[in-house]
């Protein structure tokens, strides 16, 4: 099932070659955004360049990874509007499966890349001590944040359900949470930060194992333990956003769209 | 055994003012191998009807059971068990080769690949998909698209068929195919049909059994006799005589409508409850040589036309 999705956008090379390009070349010019601010101000949220680099590249290769798998969550009102949803439904596969292996954006690879070069490089820069605790923490925070994201792009597509245009309001949740993830979260106002930690955990994905990597100092809220938080937070954000979801589908049979 | 059993099955839609009913305590039983055509215009509650079958809605009142399960609680495998054809819609995928949906379809459904093979293999045979399985399905023409629709519905020969409009915008020849099939897939198999359609031919074809329904309620259930019965609609009856005749002596129920060619034909009018075709004939026959008889049925769109201007009364 899933190898014919992916031999699907390789059946179009040459668009497929170019959308790759594109997306890598999108990342680069973020991070160039965030390069532009630390060489004005070497100081960005309490943290250097080189950290500030190990935030930007973490949240960018979790983000890519959560976006090529779930991406195409954020087309569910389309699915909705023209019926197609209908003929999903009627499939002995649950509907949230269907959608993700629906389309596999290979092209988002070029941002995971753009954002792996970016993590490797910069914690050797760092010279991140490569202990036990250190090296698990390396592997498993991109991870642990796909997964965060991921449960982001499932929220966001619940929301369809109930909005008739609801694409945008779920693109504040997870394009929202990636931009907040891309940077130090002492560059951000209180307020904005608790949100981001608390409602949408948008700051443990990034910022905070970044900070406990590279020996950054913390700000208020954070405490270095909280480095550990992405896999259980993923974990309970899950569980609340199936709740979610599976309210969208009994609201769609209820409705009926 | 019912495969489908409906009682005071309701749903409304919600509008931005009140209520609207899309379906009005519809009481609907079908028996397994029963090939059902169910009419009406748009909007008078048809799609909602497959809607709620196949459990992609929940009724407001009323029951409703699928091949013994209730749809919404038991949607997945309900989907195990039926097979549904959107005349508006693919489930095919767009752009890889007809063949591979199949070959999904079947993983889908978890078939082994000692029973999905042969299965699309025949699909594939009659069905004529040969030439164009390995295109595209973005590159099909829509006859072959919607051939490839219905193998795709019946990868995991299901107990019960919807189609949905399944003959829109097809021309005459693909039409007949597909309604050729879908008559040997109901013998061969004992296949459910349950059709929804504004195209009558196909429900004169492939239905021995039609339900009309208007305004979310089932304005007629039966055969096309009974549809001719109950509406009063006349049936015609030509006969060209040997011997030119004036008038005749006719049984109560029948009409002499014309006279025609000089007194050698005669077109008589009646009433399908009260005077058989065989009386009357016997009666021309006793009154004038009889060479040769064509006789006419109602015409169906009439039918159905009469229905709706009676549930409009």
């Amino acid at each position: 099932m899933l190898s014919a999705r992916l031999r699907s956008q390789v059946v179009y090379r040459g668009s497929f070659a170019g959308d790759l390009l594109a997306q890598a070349l999108l990342s680069v010019t973020e991070f160039v955004e965030v390069y532009v601010l630390l060489h004005n101000a070497p100081v960005f949220g309490g943290m250097t360049l080189v950290q500030a680099c190990v935030v930007y590249g973490l949240s960018s290769m979790a983000f890519g990874l959560a976006d090529m798998v779930f991406g195409q969550l954020d087309t569910v009102n389309v699915a909705i509007r023209t019926g197609q949803l209908e003929t999903l439904l009627v499939r002995p596969v649950p509907l949230l499966l269907q959608l993700i292996t629906a389309d596999v954006q290979l092209r988002r690879l070029g941002r995971v890349s753009t954002g792996l070069l970016i993590y490797v490089w910069s914690l050797c820069y760092a010279q991140v001590p490569l202990d036990g605790a250190g090296l698990a923490l390396i592997v498993s925070a991109p991870l642990a944040g796909m997964l965060i994201f991921g449960a982001l792009f499932v929220a966001a597509g619940s929301l369809q359900f109930w909005l008739i245009d609801g694409a945008q309001a779920g693109n504040t949740i997870t394009y929202g949470g990636r931009y907040v993830a891309s940077m130090p979260a002492g560059a951000l106002l209180l307020p904005v930060r608790v949100f981001f930690t608390f409602v949408v955990p948008a700051t443990l994905v990034a910022y905070v194992p970044a900070a406990v990597l590279t020996g950054a100092e913390l700000v208020w809220p954070f405490q270095p333990a909280m480095a550990w938080l992405g896999l259980p937070v993923a974990v309970l954000l899950w569980a609340v956003v199936g709740l979610l979801w599976r309210a969208g589908v009994r609201r769609y049979t209820g409705a009926g769209g | 055994m019912a495969i489908i059993e409906t009682s005071a099955l309701t749903r409304d839609y919600r509008r931005r003012r009140g209520t609207l009913r899309a379906l009005d305590a519809l009481d609907l039983s079908v028996r397994a191998g029963e090939a059902i055509g169910y009419l009406g215009a748009n909007g008078s509650g048809k799609s909602t009807t497959i809607k709620l079958l196949t459990g992609i809605l929940t009724p407001t009142a009323g029951t409703v059971r699928t091949c013994g399960l209730d749809p919404v609680p038991a949607r997945r495998r309900l989907a195990r068990r039926i097979g549904v054809v959107f005349g508006q819609r693919s489930v095919l995928w767009w752009d890889l080769p007809l063949w591979d949906s199949f070959a999904i379809l079947a993983a889908m459904h978890r078939l082994p690949e000692g029973v999905w093979r042969p299965r699309v293999a025949m699909l594939v045979e009659e069905l004529a998909l040969g030439e164009f399985l390995a295109q595209p399905v973005r590159e099909l023409s829509l006859g072959q698209r919607m051939r490839g629709e219905i193998a795709a519905a019946l990868v995991h020969a299901p107990e019960l068929l919807v189609l949905d409009e399944p003959t829109i915008g097809l021309d005459v020849l693909s039409k007949n195919a597909l309604r050729e099939f879908l008559q040997r897939e109901r013998n061969e198999r004992g296949t459910t049909l349950f059709l929804t359609t504004h195209d009558l031919g196909d429900v004169q074809r492939l239905c021995e059994r039609m339900v009309i329904i208007d305004h979310g309620r089932a304005a007629f259930d039966g055969t096309a006799a009974d549809l001719a019965r109950v509406t009063g609609a006349e049936r015609v009856l030509v006969a060209d005589l040997a011997e030119p005749v004036d008038s005749l002596d006719l049984p109560p129920g029948a009409r002499l409508d014309a006279v025609e060619a000089a007194g050698h034909r005669v077109r008589l009018s009646f009433r399908p409850g009260e005077v058989s075709a065989a009386a009357l004939f016997a009666s021309v026959a006793g009154q004038a040589r009889v060479d040769d008889l064509t006789l006419t049925e109602p015409a169906i769109e009439d039918l159905v036309a009469r229905i709706y201007t009676r549930s409009a009364e």
